[in-house]
């Protein structure tokens, strides 16, 4: 063919490619669950520290929700206890569920501060890890939640590396990269995640950031927030209310 | 044209057409035979929400229970547990809302399950109520003496350690050891039924703690200071902590 | 369960406090091998590129086996990455979707673009006319091979073999800069991640390439050194010393640039300072003060230093060349373990430390990693054995 037809086939190629682009850019809205539209939502979580009383059942309900294995080496939610002593050194460590928590290590003479910090995916808005994944298995919905395709990820591990705040695992059984996702397949529904919904205190406290009124937006304007990391610019969503500063 | 190719040596242009074969062989593989699923990220994140979306939601939600189980409800609705939701303690029941008759949510009804949230724990904050569950009626389920719909307790509690654990522990130790809360807090009773509504007072002027402080005061056994002139401009507490003297 | 079994064990080792997810090391020996692979792809090309670019006539009798040592690596080198994949057979992926924005998805492209357009053509290039030659002298398997990996070819005139060696020389000054992107990407991989402090540094891919090309000149070395007296003939001393001398310079270069990093990590002192101390104090003391900076780099540089001065005679220096050459592998080796596996054992939460339990068996145990460092040496036997390195002059020898 010569110059002029190959450039007519260009240019319809290119024409064609941009209304097929255009038609499933609007199939989005309609696919994933009902009539439920991901652009008219954008989902954060709040976290209260002065209210978590470190039971667990955040973390025993997320393991249900989303059957997470059993064993206390995966986890999507986790709780961390501080104990700052009054010679200033730390002492962290993650509670097993509540379950045979020992009633205390520390005299309480000895203790400055102490307090539960309950740690989950972040839901970055500029996601270190959606960054490095080779595939683009995991990825950022128009509802700002951060979901791994499971049927696509090679389980390179390299997102799990880029993670700062450890909130990723490889899966034990489908061997690839597993994280919160804030109970996605509740929240087309209309739903609270599960860890949301059990906590006795309200500790957590989720919202949608597009809609009129909601427990995180009152959250955010009467508390001083805080996020996990900021100088790393991964721009979290979970925002942190009354966060000590040896929390890392 | 002919000159062009006939001046090019005869092995460039074997290995030349061996990688514009092999170039065209991977062009046609690409754009042809593979299919778009494998190849459009849009498609796939598509195909990734909706199998997200799909996944089996256990848990039930809080709005539900109530109706059906109208009774627990109204009986939930003003205690201390008003804010638990049920699934908390019943644990997941998505399955028994879709078949309320042949399955049961769980129930716990032995000494465990209360545990995880009301079993002492030094870094819980203040005000919540905990007990020692080797001391506090040992081996008696919990239920016996507080409905847990309403868990008021059965009698009011005579020591503010039942709430204040981790303050009395640690004035125990102190040498306020045996001053009742009471003669620095004024405790009206009713804060030991609605202990949100009615507050304890907190004193207020550096003469409060002159009043056995003072050099004046000749009170037998207690360190004076010259209120007039110690810490002047300060109150007492921004120093010292009254729950724990000595050090800080 | 058992792997959940596997890991309380592990969780008994912790110090301190890890985030509950960071109890698995994810990139495990495989990972260590595949960047000391791939260095050693890079470091043989850069000393083969001395010879062709740079011009250094003594390094001639090790070209041929610096490129055949690079293929035979670099075929090995996909191998570790697709046994540690936790779905290999999805690893097409990589081809069809890449995530741009992904350091590790150009790992496809590089490498097909330096198998395919760098290496396989050069040496394409430079056999053509011996496989021209040998194809008419050979007969039976061999002629066919050699007549079909020349593709057919026939000219070997002057004026062509002028042409081949034209097209080898500009194929090599592109390759140079390919070489340092199929090894410095991989730098780049680790160098990018801003959650972890021990990876996370603009130095990364520039300390990856001084030690790739370290070992790849080193690994030459120690080849050359074995192979030439196993065909009974004698080693160039000439060569030899150059290659020597090429070698000290790389890792004096390679050792200030660690040195640097060193210094001003300990100079700035920023917030993982002290956990990170803890690491090579506790954990890494072994493979880092020992293995990597005292074996690997001050001893070897001593070696070379009392050569220089003092001399030797030939014996004495064949010997230490070789004694430094393996103690620059194992500390090449060992800086690869301490830049992959180090990076891992503490916590991104700077208050504890974990460790790495190595498995003998298994998949990513510590015999398949032996198995991959072994199986190139195979390839390279076989590459010999279809291409000879040095048939020509051996014949012109004798």
């Amino acid at each position: 063919m010569d110059r002029r037809d190959f450039l007519k086939n260009l240019g319809l190629c290119i024409f064609s490619g941009g209304i097929i682009g255009g038609l499933s850019a609007d199939a989005w809205a309609k696919l994933i669950h009902k009539d439920y539209d991901p652009a008219k939502h954008y989902y954060g979580m709040g976290i209260d520290i002065d209210k978590c009383i470190g039971c667990g059942r955040c973390m025993q309900a997320c393991k249900t929700e989303n059957d997470v294995p059993i064993a206390p080496f995966y986890f999507r939610t986790w709780v961390e206890r501080y104990v700052i002593r009054t010679d200033h050194s730390v002492s962290v460590n993650t509670i097993n569920m509540g379950v045979d928590e020992p009633s205390d290590l520390f005299i309480e003479r000895d203790v400055l501060r102490s307090f539960f910090v309950p740690k989950l995916c972040n839901q970055c808005d500029h996601p270190p890890c959606v960054q490095v994944c080779p595939v683009g298995a995991t990825f950022k919905t128009d509802d700002g939640v951060i979901l791994v395709d499971s049927k696509r990820c090679i389980g390179c591990r390299y997102c799990i590396q880029a993670c700062p705040y450890g909130a990723r695992f490889l899966h034990p059984q489908t061997r690839v990269a597993d994280k919160c996702t804030f109970c996605y397949h509740r929240l087309v529904r209309g739903m609270l995640p599960a860890c949301v919904e059990v906590c006795p205190k309200q500790a957590r406290v989720f919202g949608d950031t597009k809609s009129f009124a909601s427990p995180l937006g009152r959250f955010v304007r009467m508390n001083k927030i805080h996020v996990l990391k900021p100088y790393l610019n991964t721009e979290p969503k979970v925002y942190y209310a009354n966060l000590d500063g040896e929390v890392n | 044209m002919r000159d062009f190719f006939k001046r090019i040596p005869e092995q460039a242009l074997r290995i030349l057409t061996l990688f514009i074969l092999l170039a065209a062989v991977l062009f046609v593989v690409r754009q042809f035979i593979i299919p778009p699923e494998l190849k459009d990220t849009d498609l796939q994140k598509i195909s990734s929400m909706e199998r997200e979306a799909a996944r089996e939601v256990k848990y039930a939600g809080f709005h539900i229970c109530s109706e059906c189980h109208e009774k627990e409800k109204n009986i939930k609705k003003s205690g201390y547990h008003r804010d638990l939701s049920c699934e908390s303690c019943h644990g997941a029941a998505q399955k028994h809302t879709e078949n309320p008759t042949e399955v049961k949510p769980s129930s716990p009804r032995k000494r465990d399950y209360c545990s995880y949230c009301h079993t002492y724990n030094s870094s819980r904050p203040t005000g919540f109520p905990q007990i020692n569950p080797h001391t506090h009626n040992p081996m008696r389920p919990c239920i016996t003496c507080h409905n847990p719909h309403n868990p008021v307790p059965p009698k009011v509690p005579g020591s503010c350690a039942a709430c204040h654990a981790q303050i009395e522990r640690t004035k125990v130790t102190s040498y306020h050891a045996l001053l009742e809360c009471t003669v620095c807090h004024n405790t009206p009773e009713k804060h030991k039924t609605t202990p949100r509504v009615v507050r304890p007072t907190k004193p207020d002027k550096r003469e409060f703690c002159g009043k056995c402080h003072d050099k004046s005061a000749h009170v037998k056994g207690v360190p004076t200071v010259d209120m007039a002139t110690h810490g002047e401009k300060y109150v007492c507490w921004q120093c010292h902590y009254p729950h724990m003297l000595g050090g800080i | 369960m058992e792997a959940a079994h596997g890991l309380s064990e592990l969780s008994k080792q912790v110090v301190g406090f890890i985030y509950p997810n960071e109890i698995e090391i994810h990139w495990s020996i495989l990972i260590v091998v595949y960047p000391y692979i791939t260095g050693l792809v890079a470091g043989a090309f850069i000393l083969a590129s001395l010879v062709k670019v740079f011009n250094v006539k003594e390094l001639q009798p090790t070209y041929r086996l610096a490129l055949l040592t690079a293929l035979a690596f670099l075929l090995i080198a996909p191998l570790p990455l697709q046994l540690h994949l936790g779905q290999p057979t999805r690893s097409y992926e990589m081809f069809l979707t890449p995530n741009l924005a992904s350091a590790m998805a150009m790992f496809g492209f590089v490498y097909l673009w330096y198998l395919m357009l760098v290496l396989l053509l050069e040496i394409w290039f430079e056999y053509r006319r011996d496989m021209v030659v040998w194809s008419r002298e050979e007969t039976g398997l061999r002629k066919w091979l050699h007549k079909v990996l020349s593709l057919f070819s026939t000219d070997i005139s002057e004026k062509a073999v002028a042409f081949d060696q034209k097209t080898v020389k500009i194929i090599t000054i592109i390759g140079i800069p390919s070489a340092f992107l199929l090894h410095g990407y991989v730098g780049f991989i680790f160098g990018s991640i801003k959650a972890n402090p021990w990876w996370s540094s603009v130095m990364m891919p520039i300390v990856f390439l001084f030690s790739a090309i370290v070992s790849g000149i080193a690994i030459v070395m120690l080849l050359y050194m074995i192979i030439i007296p196993l065909r009974g003939a004698k080693i160039d001393m000439k060569c030899l010393d150059k290659i020597a001398s090429f070698l000290f310079y790389a890792v004096i270069v390679d050792f200030s640039i660690e040195v640097l990093d060193f210094i001003h990590r300990l100079y700035e002192s920023e917030e993982s300072i002290k956990i990170l101390s803890q690491l090579v104090d506790t954990k890494l003391f072994m493979s880092l003060v020992v293995l990597q900076v005292l074996l690997g780099m001050l001893l070897p540089l001593g070696i070379m230093i009392v050569i220089k001065i003092f001399r030797l005679h030939e014996e004495l220096r064949k010997l230490l060349y070789f004694v430094s050459a393996v103690l620059i592998q194992l500390g090449i080796f060992s800086t690869r373990w301490n830049v992959v596996i180090g990076g891992q054992l503490f916590s991104k939460s700077f208050r504890g430390l974990t460790t790495y339990k190595l498995e003998l068996t298994g998949i990513e145990g510590f015999l398949m990693a032996l198995a991959l460092l072994i199986i190139p040496f195979i390839v390279l036997a076989i590459l010999i054995k279809i291409l000879p390195p040095w048939k020509k002059e051996e014949l012109a020898g004798q």
